[in-house]
């Protein structure tokens, strides 16, 4: 079908090359054939215009409310929706990009179709009570996603989340990590989506309408009446996004309006707006050529769409928030990478992203990930080098890796799971925890905490000391029991989102055909790996108490840990996630969807830590696990580059949906000149993707900066600092988090 | 002790060490695979434990006593850096430190050889250079920088702050000025002990007649050390003293700069 003669296309698509995307959607075919490569250096940029710092200031002003009181302020008469609320602005003469998720910036929306339970527990924890009116159209009239969930768990799922070896589903809150693709909007206008979806329905009239078929039926429809929605929401605010866009800042305005609609109505765990900053660069550079925008004033459109990014905000639950680390919305944009046909996919679109930590000052959001190759230009390796030593709020992902798996336009759902845009999504699986699985399988499935038998059939080891072999079988054999209750659980919580919290707009900026993952998670990879190094290398002596739960454990003799590039310790890691992967590949999955896992947590390695006892490798009861894929804190004693090494070896195809390294230093450590610092972390970098390293967040900071903002966090508003996979403001953890933050290796050399 | 009064007596390189098979071995306190602030570039340090300095300041003191560290052989040192030949070749290279590693002469040198002639690595060795007068010039042909620790510039000050006198360092300094070697100095900022004015003049004077010295680097003391002090029971003298200010090490580098160096 072709649209280009229906609408005024002529214009918004006036001096851009090529047919293909002209023809179908096709954004990458629209990049390819119009992008720019920029292969120079950051001496082009501009600063921050006056406007852009008195719209800045008074956000900044509302953020420090916002952190003395939790939240700023509630929207509890309504559930959110696309067309929900009013438009809303922070001052409306000084904003360039305009929209908010709610009437006001910072109030944050209520989402009853994820789980009243949440709302109301949100509701609570800050002073406000859910209207009745709400309440009662749930109760009586509607069903949510949680409750749906909670109707088919059975008890041995229900004592897996009771007991934390399998924490953070998303059962009761968006499960997000879906990326619309949000340059559709500006690229083709809604009349032209609108009629594509109709066009993908219609193809399915004379099917026989199986349940997929159906279901898919109904999706189409929903996807349709949300892009209508859409429309109207932006039509509120004064523009009509019937049409492509025509300018830059139309196109901004327009990608802006089409994300903006995804988190009002989802309050996904993730919420990435995808890899924007090259797309939208085309339109900059032809504004440009016409004359009709200089540097300045397109810095001005990046840094007031990033304003935008940085408020947005979900209600959640105080355990909610310790769980994640603060208040995370994942609004990750993948920049840079390399284009399949070997030109570099860098432009200065990317710069503008990254300079705009200069122009606001560092934050973690949006989640900015650069996507690293080793044949990227030198000019942005080392600029992104100096942003991360200067704001340290940058992660780091291989392209050369993804783009083997993902092709060239692919972005980052959360923090480390690669999708390729429009064409992808995941079932978010949150992460089981292996550590505990081992001590489950020394104590026949009793809870080493509570003492309750979470899994029947499994006999205790009753040796006074560990035989490794025996504990790899009864291990193996726990593994299979947690895989398939875990995926029970994913089945469960995917089957019911769809039905009752389905993602209608994000889902409306995908192709109707696409590709599933059930993407699954383990955590306490490293303090698993070092509990069996020490079973097999060392001698571990099991302590029971008097009711014969193996309690504690004395280790005799010397263990080799993870974290130190020795295979001895590092093959067993490796063994770790290819066999917990190939057990999850073993089960019939939601949709016929792929499994992968990932090898990630956030700071939920403090509360996977609480809930698990003392383990094998000399961990102590409470203590954190190390965060994501990272070695156990302290025990990768050969540094910087030895710990990467080990890390690195993990292989990526059993863990398709990421691994995850934090590498947490002072600026100090990588040279005594910011020349020295730049080179030297841009080699790290190009070191670890070049041993097929996947991930890794740099945190370049001073233990006395954190310490001292422990103390004053008023004078700390911005310290960012990346945990895996994530940035985070360091002022909005709790102290046991800070503490762990400090704790972690500080790799000083001296 | 008269070596304290001579200022000329060099003491002793420690006699080579062999293993139970004879290979050639030393006491390595520990390695570090990724540090950017011991030479150019990202390196790999081998830290030698064995140092016959005592300053106050130390921040290895851990790594003052040989036996501190592991006994290896030649062999096993180079396995572990040849893991990381293939980085350290484009990314910056090795380097020993200690401890003192012209204390374990022997064991060093073959480091350096084979690090240079089998994996072709840049090479830098950290000292203060009280017993190089003992090595011949051929000694130092695989080390491509000295970094070379100069704690005072004053003999006095240098005698209380170390226990060693202060010539053989200069006489290093000197001599390998006029080899032609690399040469980065080193100094530690320590707040009422080696920031006066007029000694980092002298220092710089003394600098200025050096002809192949690449960079002067002041680094600014730090306690992170301390508590290796206490849990090895000796006394840490430095107690009250506090880490200099971001403006004292800006004079002191500026003081260098103001002579045409190169400072940072």
């Amino acid at each position: 079908m072709n649209f280009s003669e229906n609408i005024s296309e002529l214009q918004a698509w006036s001096g851009f090359n090529g047919h293909q995307w002209q023809q179908r959607i096709d954004v990458r075919d629209f990049i390819q054939q119009n992008y720019t490569p920029y292969k120079g250096d950051d001496s082009f940029l501009a600063s921050a215009s006056d406007r852009t710092k008195q719209l800045w200031l008074e956000v900044s002003t509302l953020l420090e409310q916002e952190r003395l009181k939790g939240v700023l302020d509630i929207s509890n008469e309504i559930g959110t929706s696309i067309t929900a609320h009013k438009p809303g602005y922070i001052n409306k003469p000084l904003e360039l990009i305009v929209g908010l998720q709610t009437d006001a910036p910072l109030k944050r929306a209520i989402v009853p179709n994820g789980g009243l339970r949440m709302v109301e527990a949100g509701l609570q924890a800050y002073g406000f009570e859910l209207d009745k009116s709400v309440k009662e159209a749930y109760n009586r009239y509607r069903k949510d996603h949680n409750q749906g969930v909670f109707d088919v768990y059975s008890p041995d799922v229900l004592a897996c989340r009771r007991s934390g070896i399998i924490t953070g589903l998303p059962d009761a809150y968006g499960r997000g990590r879906i990326v619309g693709d949000y340059r559709r909007v500006p690229l083709y206008g809604i009349d032209y989506l609108v009629a594509d979806k109709k066009r993908e329905k219609s193809e399915l009239d004379n099917v026989m309408f199986s349940e997929d078929v159906l279901r898919t039926r109904e999706e189409l429809s929903e996807q349709i009446k949300a892009l209508e929605e859409l429309r109207q929401m932006a039509a509120s605010y004064g523009f009509d996004i019937s049409q492509a866009a025509t300018t830059a800042q139309e196109a901004v305005q327009w990608l802006y309006f089409g994300y903006l609609a995804a988190i009002k109505e989802q309050n996904g765990a993730a919420m990435s707006i995808g890899r924007i900053s090259t797309f939208l660069d085309i339109y900059i550079e032809r504004d440009m050529q016409a004359g009709r925008l200089d540097e300045s004033a397109a810095q001005e459109l990046v840094d007031d769409l990033i304003i935008k990014l940085r408020i947005v905000r979900f209600l959640r639950t105080p355990e909610y928030d310790l769980l994640f680390s603060g208040d995370p919305v994942w609004v990750t944009e993948a920049i840079g990478g390399m284009g399949e046909d070997g030109r570099t996919l860098v432009t200065k679109g990317s710069f503008r992203f990254l300079h705009s930590l200069y122009n606001l000052g560092p934050a973690p959001e949006p989640n900015l990930t650069v996507l690293w190759s080793n044949d990227m230009p030198k000019g942005f390796k080392d600029f992104s080098s100096k942003v991360s030593i200067e704001t340290s709020a940058i992660q780091y992902e291989s392209d050369d890796l993804m783009r083997e798996h993902w092709g060239d336009d692919y972005a980052i759902a959360c923090c480390v799971s690669a999708m390729r845009i429009g064409k992808q999504m995941q079932f978010f699986g949150a992460r089981c925890n292996l550590a505990k699985t081992i001590l489950y399988a020394i104590n026949g499935g009793v809870d080493e905490k509570s003492g309750v038998k979470v899994v029947d059939g499994f006999d205790p080891i009753k040796s006074e000391y560990l035989d490794y072999d025996e504990v790899i079988a009864k291990f193996d054999a726990m593994m299979e029991w947690l895989a398939t209750t875990y995926i029970k659980a994913l089945n469960a919580i995917h089957f019911m989102h769809d039905k009752y919290h389905y993602e209608r707009i994000e889902m409306a900026l995908h192709d109707r055909d696409i590709l599933r993952t059930m993407a699954c998670g383990i955590a306490g990879l490293s303090v698993t790996t070092d509990s069996l190094s020490a079973i097999k290398h060392a001698k571990v002596r099991v302590i029971r108490n008097d009711t014969g739960i193996a309690t504690d454990f004395a280790i005799e003799g010397e263990y080799p840990a993870y974290g130190n590039n020795d295979d001895r310790a590092d093959n067993i890691a490796v063994w770790l996630v290819e066999t917990f992967m190939a057990k999850i590949r073993k089960h019939k999955t939601y949709r016929d969807s792929v499994p992968t896992q990932s090898v990630l947590t956030i700071t939920s390695n403090v509360v996977y830590g609480m809930k698990t006892g003392n383990t094998p490798d000399g961990r102590r009861a409470g203590e954190p696990f190390a965060p994501g894929a990272n070695p156990m804190n302290g025990r990768d004693t050969k540094g910087f580059i030895a710990s990467g090494a080990s890390v690195a070896k993990l292989p990526y195809h059993a863990a398709l949906d990421g691994i995850s390294w934090t590498a947490t230093s002072t600026p100090d450590t990588f040279g005594h000149t910011l020349t020295d610092r730049v080179n030297n972390l841009s080699n790290c970098i190009d070191v670890f993707c070049n041993a097929n390293g996947f991930h890794v967040n740099v945190n370049v900071l001073n233990k006395d900066t954190l310490l001292d903002a422990m103390e004053h966090p008023e004078n700390y508003p911005q310290l960012t600092l990346r945990v895996s996979g994530y940035a985070v403001n360091f002022i909005k953890l709790t102290r046991e988090q800070q503490l762990d933050v400090i704790n972690r290796t500080f790799h000083l050399s001296f | 002790m008269t070596e304290h009064n001579t200022g000329k007596t060099s003491g002793l390189i420690a006699p080579a060490c062999v293993d139970e098979q004879g290979r050639l071995s030393g006491f390595v306190h520990s390695f570090e695979s990724g540090s950017a602030v011991d030479g150019p570039g990202m390196r790999f340090v081998v830290f030698v434990s064995g140092c016959q300095f005592r300053c106050l300041y130390c921040h290895n003191p851990d790594t003052i006593k040989m036996h501190n560290g592991n006994i290896m052989t030649v062999d096993h040192v180079l396995e572990e850096i040849a893991e990381f030949a293939s980085f350290l070749r484009f990314a910056g290279g090795l380097t020993i430190s200690g401890g003192e590693p012209l204390l374990q002469a022997d064991f060093v040198k073959e480091i350096f050889y084979l690090a240079k002639h089998d994996y072709h690595l840049h090479t830098a060795l950290d000292t203060q250079g009280f017993l190089a007068s003992q090595l011949a010039d051929e000694w130092f042909d695989d080390i491509d920088l000295v970094l070379l620790d100069i704690k005072h510039i004053d003999p006095e000050k240098y005698l209380a702050l170390t226990s060693k006198p202060l010539q053989p360092t200069l006489d290093f300094a000197r001599r390998l000025s006029d080899m032609g070697k690399k040469i980065w100095i080193r100094y530690v900022l320590v707040p009422g002990y080696t920031d006066a004015v007029e000694d980092v003049e002298k220092l710089a004077d003394f600098i200025s007649t050096l002809k192949s010295v690449e960079r002067i680097e002041v680094l600014p003391f730090h306690k992170m050390g301390e508590h290796k002090w206490q849990e090895l029971g000796f006394t840490y003298h430095l107690k009250d003293v506090l880490a200099p200010s971001p403006q004292q090490v800006e004079r002191v580098i500026n003081q260098f700069k103001a002579r045409g160096l190169t400072a940072c």
